[in-house]
């Protein structure tokens, strides 16, 4: 016998799971994000305790200082679950392939001047090894922060960066060759102007508060970084070279864009909770940020030359502004 | 130029190594122990992490190009299926209640696993094995993601999937899949990847996977088909993983050996003791049978798993001792399991029943040697008693064991007529234990398994009831607090599946179908 099944209409018993319905209220359809997000976490009746980690609990919300009432209180604007997120990721990988292509086809790279390339070469290499330290600090917090609203973009960012680190890496076989990539790494472990950077790295690898790392990491290193290497020094690549550096880095400079919107919303949420929580932050972000313009100062002296104090001071003032916005006072 | 050229090609190899083990380096402004703090106490000996071979190679644009688009298509399938009420077209209601089991049994662990991935994936010292790693913490958050999104619509129309959550860190038998992955990740970083990523991705995982995808397929579900089928792809990367590790570990040090050997017998023992759940599921759950339990056992571990142990044999790794109990067990566990639940049917938050006449048939004839000498008969007066209105439900609380906290419902392996019981003494304490190995793992790290939380225990010591309750009141009733805190809804999650809501709900929409056709 045929059984037409999308003919039956039927009231369905309950529009989602009870932890939904509690936070959004009885019968409201929730989204897919709300679903794979909200309480997915363990939080109570943990079996053992970590032989690495006796201190704590599996998972445990005083491995941080900051205090929430309600860890799901964190949203992602950008409302990623993994496939909401991978979909994201795959189309901008799909725009970044095609640059890619096309600047191998038309072989866009052999005539890029000597002094562009040097300098492309020589400051954006080493930052491979920033990319695998901020991959390493997100991985860091997914694993050990708490709840699943902050933990999850956690574990998306780490991949980020290591996507990003593979992105330079690209483009310096594309501009050099694999000895390039290892007199970058030569830089970043043995020249001068890489070792206040790779210190801030370093230090952060060892931090133990998940959300200082995540002020350190996520608001401050990226904050200062990407708006001088994907704006600052694209441009000045750009006014020697022309835009084919724009195109390889588009990946980064996007993602930029898109990320600190989630930062700002995750710093503004826990600021707001509390005036302790709002001092803790902004300590945390005052001590890492002149940390990180210390670290950065010789690149961008380097880089940028005569124009450096100009850019270190619009860069802090670019800072400032945003950490202001998402309710730290500095 | 030509000597440029030339050094411009990488082979793959090289090429996937500068995108990953490349970006590594030694650190000297922090000391490696400190940025590594927990990859030496377990006493595994690493000397050289170069020659760790990458189990599989795939840069992050190639992982969101194939992830994405393997996304698109699962959740076009969930969609289609949703939308044409494909919930209706499964064998029988009863088939929906192993999806429950899945849901608060399972999908948690798929969770830890993400969060354990993401763990180990930074705190392994060597490069190449945090990548792979960490890409598996991202396909486990995708799986407990895609499994809750295939049923949520079940949620939708069916009791006992509504606090999936809530009800894994509480209900007495999903302290069994909690405790176990509670035990994986709170070991260190090695044992965990010899947990997770060894005994249970590569030598058990088709004993879950297998009978559950083909279950679906069997009994009509192209939804939970359609996530199992994607998640296996994910699943090809992670066996080889985890291969990879035992294989670096047994390379690196011979001092290794028996410390894997250690890891691989317990978790071979844990693992087995869990899927006894998979099992009964197999058995008594699925109204359209792919292959028992039994046969299970006997094609993806006798069979697979005798040829992986005789390929680890040039290591020195032996096949763990507890398969010769397994292996006896094989044809008894399932029907002990079922016959328990059965029994607790009014504390479980999935329905229970005895299986149909055809059904008993088809468990005589898989079971040639044990169902109808020890099993059948017990059910059969079971489902007749139940028939004349007596439905019996044990309100007694089980006790259980201190390792795998199942309740003692095992026989020794040379009587089946025999409870087996073992115990140890510890600070002046009695512990029981199911089985000599769950008794072995314990004397082995008594501090650790003393920690755990055990639901009957907790029952006891008042603190599985809601807050605002008083036990002292007159006319208390300690069952039905107990099934509150579980938020298990008494006559809707719980007790037979015969004049269940569920049953009900199922054939008023099925008849509806049916008269539009
Ligand atoms: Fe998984
Ligand atoms: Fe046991």
């Amino acid at each position: 016998m045929h059984i037409d099944l999308r003919t039956v209409s039927i009231k369905p018993l309950r529009q989602t799971f009870d932890n939904v319905a509690a936070r959004l209220g009885t019968n409201k359809p929730a989204s897919r994000y709300q679903e794979g997000t909200l309480d997915l976490q363990a939080d109570v009746n943990f079996h053992y305790r970590p032989l690495w980690d006796s201190a704590h609990e599996i998972f445990d919300a005083s491995r941080t200082a900051i205090k929430m009432r309600d860890w799901y209180s964190f949203k992602d604007p950008r409302q990623f679950y993994y496939g909401t997120y991978t979909l994201a990721r795959a189309r901008m990988q799909e725009k970044v392939e095609g640059d890619f292509e096309l600047v191998e086809e038309r072989g866009l790279l052999e005539n890029y001047p000597a002094a562009a390339k040097k300098l492309a070469l020589e400051v954006m290499l080493p930052l491979r090894h920033v990319e695998w330290g901020a991959n390493m600090n997100n991985a860091s917090i997914c694993a050990y922060g708490y709840g699943t609203a902050i933990t999850q973009p956690c574990i998306f960012q780490a991949m980020d960066h290591l996507g990003m680190a593979q992105y330079l890496t690209r483009i310096g076989l594309l501009l050099a060759d694999e000895t390039e990539l290892e007199a970058a790494k030569t830089a970043w472990l043995q020249d001068a102007k890489w070792q206040e950077l790779r210190r801030y790295v370093e230090d952060t690898l060892v931090v133990k508060d998940w959300f200082e790392l995540f002020i350190a990491q996520n608001l401050v290193l990226d904050g200062l970084l990407y708006p001088f290497i994907y704006e600052q020094l694209d441009q000045v690549l750009a006014a020697q070279a022309g835009p084919v550096m724009s195109m390889l880095t588009r990946f980064q400079s996007e993602w930029f864009t898109e990320t600190r919107k989630w930062v700002d919303a995750s710093v503004k949420t826990a600021a707001s909770e509390s005036p302790e929580n709002q001092a803790i932050l902004s300590q945390w972000t005052l001590s890492y940020r002149d940390r990180a313009l210390t670290a950065l100062t010789p690149l961008v002296n380097y880089a940028l030359g005569e124009n450096a104090p100009a850019v270190l001071d619009a860069l802090l003032e670019e800072f400032n502004m945003r950490a202001t916005k998402a309710g730290l006072k500095l | 130029m030509d000597m440029k050229v030339a050094a411009k090609k990488l082979g793959l190899k090289e090429r996937y190594a500068a995108m990953t083990r490349g970006l590594d380096w030694e650190t000297t402004y922090q000391p490696m122990d400190t940025v590594y703090p927990y990859d030496k106490f377990e006493g595994i000996k690493i000397h050289d992490w170069d020659k760790w071979e990458d189990p599989f190679r795939l840069t992050m644009d190639a992982y969101w190009k194939y992830q994405a688009e393997k996304e698109r298509k699962l959740y076009a399938i969930l969609d289609a299926f949703n939308q044409n009420n494909g919930h209706l077209g499964v064998t029988d209601a009863r088939y929906i209640n192993a999806l429950k089991l899945f849901l608060t049994a399972v999908t948690p662990l798929e969770y830890m696993a993400h969060r354990g991935f993401a763990h180990v994936g930074r705190q392994l010292r060597g490069a190449g094995a945090r990548v792979a790693c960490q890409m598996q913490a991202l396909d486990e958050l995708r799986h407990a993601q895609t499994q809750i999104h295939s049923l949520s619509n079940y949620n939708k129309h069916y009791n006992g999937f509504h606090d999936w959550r809530h009800m894994h860190d509480r209900i007495w038998y999903l302290s069994v899949p909690k405790s176990f992955f509670d035990d994986a990740v709170t070991a260190g970083p090695f044992e965990y990847m010899v947990a997770i990523g060894f005994s249970f991705e590569y030598v058990l995982t088709n004993l879950l996977f297998v009978p559950f995808i083909s279950g679906a397929a069997y009994n009509g579900d192209m939804g939970a088909m359609a996530f199992g089928f994607s998640a296996q792809s994910d699943e090809a990367r992670h066996m080889t993983l985890g291969l990879e590790m035992i294989k670096f570990m047994l390379e690196q040090d011979p001092a290794n050996l028996p410390i894997v050997q250690g890891w691989i017998d317990k978790w071979t023992w844990r693992g087995v003791r869990m899927l006894t759940i998979v099992g009964m599921m197999m058995d008594y759950m699925l109204p359209k049978r792919v292959m028992s339990w039994k046969e299970a056992w006997e094609i993806y571990f006798e069979e697979s798993g005798g040829a992986l142990f005789k390929d680890l044999a040039r290591y020195g790794i032996t096949i763990p001792k507890c398969v010769a109990q397994a292996t006896i067990e094989k044809e008894h566990i399932t029907h002990q399991a079922w016959t328990t639940f059965y029994q607790y049917g009014a504390a479980a938050a999935f329905n229970t029943w005895i299986p149909e006449k055809e059904e008993l048939d088809w468990l005589s004839e898989k079971y040639p040697n044990t169902f109808d000498k020890y099993y059948r008969p017990r059910l059969e007066y079971l489902g007749e008693q139940a028939k004349q209105g007596k439905r019996f439900y044990s309100t007694t609380l089980p006790m259980l064991c201190q390792c795998c906290q199942i309740p003692m419902f095992f026989t020794e392996p040379d009587d089946p007529t025999k409870i087996c019981y073992r115990e140890s003494d510890h600070n002046g304490e009695k512990y029981h234990f199911c089985s000599d190995h769950c008794k072995e793992i314990f004397d082995h790290e008594p501090e650790k398994y003393v920690q755990a939380w055990m639901p009957v225990h907790q029952i006891y010591q008042g603190n599985c009831f809601k807050p605002d309750v008083d036990p002292t009141a007159e006319g208390f009733d300690p069952l039905a607090a107990v099934l509150d805190w579980y938020n298990i809804q008494f006559g809707r999650d719980n007790l037979d599946f015969e004049g269940s809501e569920d049953q009900k709900n199922f054939d008023t929409w099925r008849q509806t179908a049916k008269s539009n056709g």
